[in-house]
């Protein structure tokens, strides 16, 4: 008896391991899982059903059907529609990430040198606008930019234009929405690397002769570079799928990858293609991580 | 009082030790005063700092060492006062225009550079501009002084904590600079390598012949490396000598019990003549006998003597002198395999420290309760005012 609690107590993980395998079993149940049925269903076929999709396996006199249906790929692949959107989402998401930098970078490390008392309170008000929901957050902007709304009743009524400047509905809005609501996505992880930064290395490059300019492009720039990875891939990763922005403040010629998989989905229900279109969004999306974090390990080693 | 001290003059020491330093003045400080808001850092400090010298400013934490050592470098500018490189008033010169460089506590080494880079990054700021030979040339010197050759392309997070030393080192020394400051140079190391750094870094400053100030809370290494020290306290500056000087003759009981360890009492004057003190003491059984003249004025009656356990002698026979010895029982005995401290009561409870070569591997030794003397030479002590 005794020697079968000690073997299953071999067989189970120990306390340590439990504790590290938790994150293991959230990303499963999760990520993994979820993105499995997802793949499964990107290989069926679209049905009138509910759900509205052919099921993979089918057994029927004693013989297991296996149905593999790769014309989901293949519509994709076909039709310039959905390259379009891939390609502009992802050109999107680029800017819209180079812009956050910009302008993130310069207020990271304005709080980030700024004495400790006042950073926490400019850090609250990066943070502030979170706690008002991210849908009202976009609505207002529509108030802001359309043709009579607050920008255009401004500049109207000092005379600057005679008529509304066009900005809701174009790309131009879904930018200023897209960096106004992930900018501190960008803010808080360059504040929390820049932050930690040592205050001796740049009295030693000042020490050996160098300007601010040197000092902040060869020392501060450069040890700042994990930071301005983890703020970009919170920012292009959502904004590569983002839906709500998009949707509210850009016109018809504003095509996302986002936009496309909801109205495959709800519009024309054809769940497998809207399944397939997630799922090469999600390899897009991983490949190019994986690589970073691939060279990443290789030169910090 | 004890600010603006007249510096020793830095020639031959008392230990035979020849010192490279000149009387030519390199740094003058002038009256320098340092507040943080309301709190007073450095105390109107003036000193001058000869060319060729190594300079130590030490001090317990908080007493402005470090502050002094942060003006020279340019990190801070003082309240008021001013500081001279020779004629030139660089008071309020910024840091990267000053020809000084400094090897930082932490070292300050760019962690995302190699060892190489490091040495490299002073040299590519310098107007005009070196030519990418001529700075790989000096780059490879440098290397070379520090004996560290062989570890050019590392970074320095792959190298221990005496080559990332060798490393800052080297750094600090690349452009040639007229003043190079150490800021508790061997703080980061651990005890046995310290030691060894010290004579390295004296040595490798002595080949380069660059003047050098430095900052440190540890006694043994100031004066190891130092040819001057400047004993500060409270933000000013209590004495400057050579190491025999602050030792043997400290100008009063901080500067005597900051340096090493020392035996007080508190005494008054039986006899005050030209070349001979007595003085008498409740805690000590005979009279002091000092044999030399001290400078007193008459009104004072009292006055400290001053005794460093070394130069103590211990035995159970009562010596045969009639003064300078007292006696007592051993109350504690520390054991530090070269010497060993006796702890001696008085019978008037005070306690004494003496020190006890251990010459013999199995001497005799007085042990604990053992009633001992003390006694010493008529030159041992050192009388100070209160």
């Amino acid at each position: 008896m005794k020697g079968l609690t000690a073997r299953l107590k071999e067989k189970l993980p120990k306390g340590k391991h439990s504790i590290i395998s938790l994150p293991y079993v959230w990303l499963l149940v999760f990520f993994v899982l979820p993105f499995i049925f997802v793949a499964k269903i990107s290989f069926s076929e679209a049905d009138l059903a509910i759900p509205p999709y052919m099921p993979m396996f089918e057994w029927s006199d004693n013989l297991l059907n296996i149905k593999i249906n790769l014309g989901n790929y293949l519509w994709l692949a076909e039709d310039p529609l959905y390259w379009e959107a891939y390609a502009n989402s992802i050109k999107m998401a680029f800017w819209s990430t180079l812009l956050c930098l910009l302008i993130g970078y310069p207020m990271a490390y304005a709080i980030a040198k700024a004495p400790k008392e006042k950073q926490a309170v400019w850090l609250l008000l990066v943070l502030l606008p979170s706690w008002t929901s991210f849908l009202i957050r976009v609505y207002a902007w529509m108030g802001l930019l359309k043709d009579s709304g607050l920008i255009n009743g401004a500049l109207m009524g000092i005379g600057i234009i005679d008529e509304p400047i066009q900005m809701i509905n174009t790309n131009f809005a879904v930018y200023i929405g897209v960096v106004y609501s992930y900018l501190p996505f960008m803010v808080l992880p360059l504040y929390a690397n820049l932050v930690k930064h040592d205050n001796s290395l740049l009295e030693a490059a000042s020490d050996l002769g160098a300007i601010k300019a040197v000092s902040f492009f060869r020392i501060t720039l450069p040890l700042s570079f994990n930071g301005i990875v983890a703020g970009s891939m919170l920012v292009f990763i959502p904004v590569v799928g983002e839906y709500v922005i998009p949707e509210l403040l850009g016109g018809s010629d504003t095509i996302m990858i986002g936009k496309i998989l909801w109205q495959e989905f709800f519009n024309n229900r054809d769940w497998p293609v809207a399944s397939a279109l997630a799922v090469i969004m999600i390899m897009i999306l991983i490949i190019p991580i994986s690589l970073f974090h691939h060279f990443q390990h290789k030169e910090s080693r | 009082m004890p600010s603006g001290a007249v510096a020793s003059q830095p020639s031959v020491t008392e230990t035979g030790k020849v010192s490279r330093a000149s009387k030519d003045v390199l740094i003058k400080i002038k009256n320098i005063t340092k507040y943080y808001d309301d709190a007073l850092a450095v105390d109107d400090v003036s000193l001058d700092i000869f060319r060729g010298e190594i300079f130590a400013l030490l001090g317990a934490s908080g007493s402005g060492k470090s502050t002094l050592l942060r003006m020279l470098a340019g990190f801070e500018r003082p309240t008021s006062g001013h500081i001279f490189l020779r004629d030139q008033d660089i008071t309020q010169m910024a840091p990267n225009q000053r020809p000084f460089n400094m090897m930082f506590q932490s070292y300050a080494l760019f962690p995302h550079m190699s060892v190489e880079k490091n040495i490299a990054f002073g040299l590519q700021q310098q107007t005009p501009k070196l030519s990418k030979p001529a700075i790989a040339d000096r780059v490879s010197e440098m290397l070379k002084l520090v004996h560290m050759e062989k570890y050019a392309r590392r970074k320095p997070s792959q190298l221990s904590g005496g080559q990332r030393q060798r490393v800052a080192l080297a750094r600090s020394l690349a452009r040639h600079p007229q003043l190079l400051l150490l800021d508790e140079p061997m703080g980061a190391l651990d005890k046995k390598l310290r030691t060894e750094m010290q004579l390295e870094v004296v040595d490798i400053i002595e080949r380069v012949g660059v003047t050098c100030v430095m900052v440190t809370h540890d006694q043994e290494e100031a004066m190891t490396m130092a040819d001057r020290i400047a004993i500060m306290d409270e933000g000013y500056i209590q004495q400057i000598g050579s190491p025999v000087d602050v030792y043997e003759t400290p100008r009063n009981r901080k500067v005597a019990e900051f340096i090493g360890s020392v035996n007080i009492f508190e005494t008054e004057i039986k006899i005050d003549e030209e070349d001979r003190v007595i003085l008498t003491c409740g805690d000590v059984c005979s009279d002091i006998y000092v044999g030399r003249g001290v400078t007193t004025s008459i009104d004072e009656n009292k006055m400290l003597f001053a005794l460093r356990p070394e130069k103590t002698f211990i035995s159970k026979d009562k010596p045969l002198q009639t003064h300078n010895w007292t006696e007592g029982r051993v109350a504690d005995i520390a054991y530090l395999g070269g010497h060993s401290v006796y702890y001696v009561k008085l019978k008037s409870g005070k306690q004494i420290q003496c020190f006890w070569a251990n010459t013999e591997r199995r001497a005799e030794r007085p042990t604990w309760e053992d009633k001992v003397y003390v006694y010493w030479t008529e030159d041992a002590g050192m009388v100070m005012h209160l």
